[in-house]
């Protein structure tokens, strides 16, 4: 589906991007984590070609990216500035229907579907300002779903809601990827989602960003917020993602793979991490 | 309840200033200053106590009223529209905005009223002169608003559009355009204003019918008050254009007053 080689990027003379190499398969949920700063976006941007890489290769279903692929959506962090406050939100999610052909009603159908399927067949009628932060992410998932795009890309997307909504948020994507078996490629700072969600959870070290860690994520389905969370694995492997992301030596079992360690340098501290989930937590013994 | 207060406390004003107006002209008995009981009397007389079956219009009034507002509203509407797809045109395209951005100033620079002579000799007197002077002194706030408003159309707009695939065409319709629509109602509402000035100057200069005319006409026969009417008049008239352009700027723009308040 997403195979990343060498994928390098600049901005002048600060190196964003230092040789990134990622393969995504069909129906895979991955989750990118990364500290602040890291060229994480850079990436989404480049796998979405948004951003001309300087150098490195991208393909999606096999074909080089230059312009954004057909049959890609994108989930940004900032809903407000990505849906159009001059539409209703059945507009803002039927808009991008016109191109996949079909009449008038057979789109809005379509966008009534992707909403009941994010739980807001109610504000249908709304504007996307009369709605809460969490709600107008929903909406803006909704509009990826109606395009039916074979991968999504997400942005930190949830990074501007609460930590109910975010949770909230966090079960409708494994539920929207359930239900419709689409890959999806999310990006995150937060080191407990990226295991809560993901079906693979691939570290970036600091920029120049390379991929210091691929750790498979095989906690029991459907995942649950609070069992999930408690499950040994889980603790396991938060902690060892948190040592990847801190640029820590990874030492644990669950490292599948570690790529190119530039880590190495040990950062004990970085302040651009959240506390909260940043921590690395005691490791409790694999069950 | 403060809310209904608030909004009907200016009413009063109007009153008291009228009585005052009317109370110190007396008074002072100053021939260039008639009280407004009169100034009102010579407007119902001269323009509005016609036929029912005119709308109470007097042939004056349809003499020179009508023309007036009919070169206001036709050279206002035409620059308006020609103006905005200019802009939009020229917002879009950072090619075409280099290259015509400073021959944009200097005609911007140029005082509109400073060209009715040379339009003159152009058009001859009469709606054509009227027209020119109207369509230039309105289409530059405009072009410049819209080029300013499509030119800094928030990136993550265009680069949704960009991923979902958005055809140029509805880009254009359904994002840049309501995108810009702030900064362009702002550059109408200050043309609004800019084309009541360039019809009265423009008829002042060269015409033979409209308010500004009767106005210079009234002047020559020293009629005060009839001079008075063309005031009160235009005073009048330019308030209800701003008023109903406010509405309907105010129903057009309501997503971005409501998105501006959650923000």
């Amino acid at each position: 589906m997403l195979e990343i080689s060498d994928l390098t990027h600049s901005y002048g003379a600060y190196q964003a991007l230092g040789g990134v190499n990622l393969t995504v398969a069909e129906g895979e949920l991955v989750c990118v984590v990364g500290p602040s700063g890291c060229g994480k976006s850079t990436l989404l941007r480049s796998i979405g070609g948004l951003l001309r890489p300087t150098g490195g290769r991208v393909l999606v279903q096999g074909r080089p990216v230059e312009k954004v692929p057909d049959d890609l959506a994108i989930v940004f962090q900032d809903y407000s500035r990505s849906l159009f406050p001059w539409m209703t939100v059945a507009d803002n999610v039927s808009l991008p229907l016109r191109r996949r052909g079909g009449d008038r009603r057979s789109r809005d159908t379509a966008a009534m579907e992707a909403l009941e399927q994010v739980g807001l067949p109610a504000a249908a009628g709304k504007y996307p300002w009369e709605l809460s932060g969490g709600m107008q992410q929903r909406v803006a998932i909704a509009r990826a779903l109606a395009y039916k795009p074979a991968l999504m890309l997400m942005d930190e997307p949830f990074g501007s809601v609460d930590a109910q909504t975010r949770e909230d948020l966090e079960d409708l994507v494994l539920q929207v990827r359930r239900s419709s078996g689409m890959t999806i490629v999310l990006i995150t700072h937060d080191i407990d989602e990226s295991v809560y969600v993901g079906d693979r959870v691939v570290v970036l070290s600091k920029s120049p960003a390379t991929v210091v860690g691929d750790l498979r994520v095989e906690l029991p389905e459907p995942r649950d917020q609070i069992a999930t969370r408690e499950h040994p694995d889980f603790v396991h492997l938060r902690a060892e993602v948190g040592r990847l992301v801190r640029g820590m030596r990874s030492g644990g079992p669950a490292a599948a793979e570690t790529g190119a360690e530039t880590g190495a340098e040990a950062e004990a501290d970085s302040p651009e991490l959240d506390p909260a989930t940043a921590e690395p937590a005691p490791v409790a013994p694999k069950a | 309840m403060k809310t209904i207060v608030s909004r009907i406390a200016w009413l009063w004003i109007l009153p008291v200033v009228l009585v005052a107006w009317e109370v110190s002209t007396r008074a002072a008995q100053a021939v260039y200053f008639p009280p407004p009981s009169v100034i009102l009397a010579r407007l119902h007389e001269l323009w509005f106590s016609g036929p029912a079956a005119h709308v109470f219009l007097t042939d004056e009034a349809a003499h020179h009223l009508l023309p007036s507002l009919g070169r206001l509203v036709a050279g206002w509407a035409g620059a308006c529209l020609v103006a905005i797809a200019a802009g939009i045109a020229l917002g879009r395209s950072a090619v075409l905005c280099d290259v015509f951005s400073p021959l944009i100033h200097f005609f911007r620079s140029v005082p509109p009223p400073l060209l009715i002579p040379i339009f003159m000799t152009m058009t001859g007197i009469g709606t054509p002169l009227q027209l020119t002077a109207i369509v230039f002194g309105v289409s530059w706030p405009v072009l410049l608003n819209s080029l300013d408003g499509a030119r800094y159309v928030d990136r993550q707009y265009l680069e949704t559009c960009e991923v979902f695939g958005i055809s140029r065409f509805r880009r254009l319709t359904r994002v840049i355009l309501p995108a810009a629509s702030p900064k362009i109602f702002a550059g109408l509402r200050i043309s609004v204003a800019l084309a009541l000035i360039m019809m009265i100057l423009s008829e002042f200069i060269g015409s033979t019918e409209g308010i500004g005319y009767r106005m210079l006409v009234a002047q020559s026969e020293l009629d005060v008050p009839t001079m008075w009417t063309a005031i009160v008049l235009l005073g009048i008239l330019g308030f209800v254009l701003n008023a109903a352009f406010l509405r309907f700027e105010r129903h057009v723009l309501t997503w971005h007053r409501g998105a501006r308040k959650t923000d």
